[in-house]
């Protein structure tokens, strides 16, 4: 599963050889002439139009495509934050820089590189830009930090779904498309014989429209699994073993180490109490990067499920199954039952008429409360928690 | 030997190549491209070589050298950008398109040209630290990974540029 994110000095190399390819495409592109870049803004020339919403429709369909075929983590991927009007203070002063300079940074540094003046002059003109910024910092700090609204997603801010959004952006850039032919052959006055139809191309939107489509009919694990197993369980489909509270104990107390337990109880509880070498864990890490490597895959270790009641154990249990784990148990009752049963065991005052096998498990239990309770004190330090990975930090 | 320039490639076909290209940078790095932060990185070094008292006490500059613990040019985007440098030339170099020239139209004056360059450019770095990016960094890596800031960048980017064509269109047309 991506993002792959290489060690510290592979990344320098690999983002070396990506800004060959960017450089290389944007100056194939037309992007290294400021006319070019320019005439989107008067009419006669559009390509920087087709280029960017093309390029940026590219990867955004398969960014989409790849988070929902399981590729891609979005946890990791860095999402610009959103802070409202400094987003929108730049990208106005960025406008009105590209009609008086015609560059935008990345493509003044393709002009400046094959030997373009003004380029270079665009170039020292944006770092003197960061100079005034740098500068004016204590008067524009207000602004630049306000509104903050979080790393958030375009179709979160419109509350609707992901694939909808995509949809809607790919219908705005195939209309901008046309019409911006319409507009530039007018102002012109001739059509621009580059862009007639072809069939390969046609063919290829197709491709990249079917693949689009692919995303709404199948649906992505992480948001049908859950509501699936749960599905499944109401209407009685699942099989599960369970291990008592006492067999646990029992196998608890004598360090037996072919059992694992995995804990899908909250972070919080789980810090109150936890079991000896036990994982915390969420249902929706076994669906992110590294997901499966969470849990033993030794089919000879038994897995024990804990969670605060039977049916949220059950609902874990299920979905690391149908991930192909095997030899998985439920703990039955949940931590509450382990604590009633075990933890908080205390012997009945009075004995008497209690039949001699209970009175066996009774003393059993006594004793294992105290153990255990040793244990857990013991391995508070042990156990491990699945902490949330950390975005990449990207931006300029 | 002097041979004439190639023609540029079908727009459509180098957006699918930039669109993909991004998507590999994202899927390999889990970030996006960017140009401004690179020039960011060459300011500081800059400024800090010329006058270290004065970043070392202005906050903007105390806040960049603490996320850079690592040196200023130490920086993904500085090699990215690089790496622009070296294919754009290479592409200029197989297309014919090497030149050392400063472009503008018949009728705009080389000394207009000039100031044009480095104030707009001047702007764009302003705006391109307001956004946190430029139209790479924020508007189209922005948008490949549906930012709601990137995206309103974008928008500001191209609609601003409209908004102020009209007056500055004696530069171009």
């Amino acid at each position: 599963m991506g993002p792959l994110i290489p060690s510290e000095g592979l990344n320098l190399v690999i983002g070396l050889f990506l800004g060959m390819a960017f450089g290389f495409t944007l100056e194939q592109a037309g992007f290294s002439t400021s006319k070019k870049l320019v005439g989107m803004f008067y009419g006669y020339d559009f390509t920087v139009l087709r280029v960017f919403f093309t390029g940026g429709l590219v990867a955004m369909i398969g960014v989409v495509a790849f988070a929902h075929f399981g590729l891609l983590d979005m946890s990791l991927v860095y999402i610009n934050p959103t802070y409202l009007w400094s987003a929108i203070l730049g990208g106005l002063i960025m406008g009105l820089g590209f009609v008086i300079g015609g560059f935008c940074p990345g493509t003044g540094i393709c002009a400046a590189a094959i030997g373009k003046i003004d380029g270079i002059i665009f170039v020292i003109g944006t770092i003197f830009g960061v100079v005034v910024f740098g500068e004016g910092y204590p008067l524009f700090e207000g602004i630049y930090w306000d509104k903050y609204l979080g790393n958030v997603q375009m179709n979160e801010t419109l509350h609707i779904s992901q694939g909808l959004f995509v949809f809607l952006f790919m219908a705005f850039g195939a209309v901008a498309f046309l019409l911006t032919q319409r507009i530039e052959e007018k102002v012109n006055g001739k059509p621009n014989p580059i862009l007639q139809p072809k069939s390969r191309y046609i063919g290829f939107s197709i491709v990249i429209l079917l693949l689009g489509l692919s995303a709404f009919i199948i649906p992505n694990p992480e948001d049908y699994k859950p509501a699936q197993v749960k599905n499944e369980i109401e209407q009685g489909y699942y099989q599960v073993e369970y291990i008592t509270p006492d067999e646990l104990a029992l196998r608890l107390v004598n360090n037996d180490e072919t059992i694992k337990i995995y804990d899908f109880r909250s972070l919080d509880e789980f810090q109150k109490l936890s079991l000896p070498n036990s994982v915390n864990l969420k249902i929706e890490d076994l669906f992110r990067k590294g997901g499966n490597k969470l849990i033993s895959g030794d089919p000879q270790i038994k897995k024990i499920i804990i969670a605060k009641d039977n049916k949220s154990a059950i609902e874990a249990e299920e979905i690391i199954k149908q991930k192909g784990f095997k030899n998985l148990y439920v703990l039955q009752g949940g931590m509450q039952a382990f604590a009633n049963d075990i933890i908080d065991f205390k012997m009945p005052v009075n004995m008497a008429g209690i039949s001699p096998n209970l009175i066996a498990t009774y003393t059993f239990r006594d004793n294992a409360s105290k153990t255990i309770e040793q244990l857990i004190k013991d391995s508070k330090k042990s156990n491990v928690i699945v902490k949330d990975k950390k975005r990449v930090l990207g931006g300029c | 030997m002097s041979s004439k320039p190639k023609n540029y490639m079908n727009p459509y076909l180098a957006g699918v190549m930039l669109g993909l290209v991004l998507l590999a940078t994202i899927y390999i790095t889990g970030r996006g491209l960017g140009a401004s932060g690179a020039m960011k990185s060459v300011e500081v070094g800059i400024v800090n070589a010329i006058a270290p008292n004065h970043t070392a006490n202005t906050k903007f500059y105390q806040e960049y050298l603490q996320e850079h613990p690592n040196g200023i040019f130490n920086n993904w985007l500085v090699f990215e950008v690089i790496g622009v440098i070296i294919g754009a030339f290479l592409s200029g170099l197989v297309s014919n398109r090497l030149t050392f020239k400063l472009e503008h139209p018949e009728k705009v004056k080389s000394a207009t040209r000039i100031v044009g360059a480095f104030v707009g450019g001047m702007f764009f770095g302003l705006g391109a630290q307001f956004a946190r990016g430029c139209t790479s960094g924020a508007a189209l890596s922005g948008m490949a990974v549906l930012s709601t800031g990137g995206i309103i960048t974008m928008f500001c980017i191209f609609g601003g540029a409209y908004l102020f064509a009209y007056f500055f269109r004696k530069l171009w047309i």
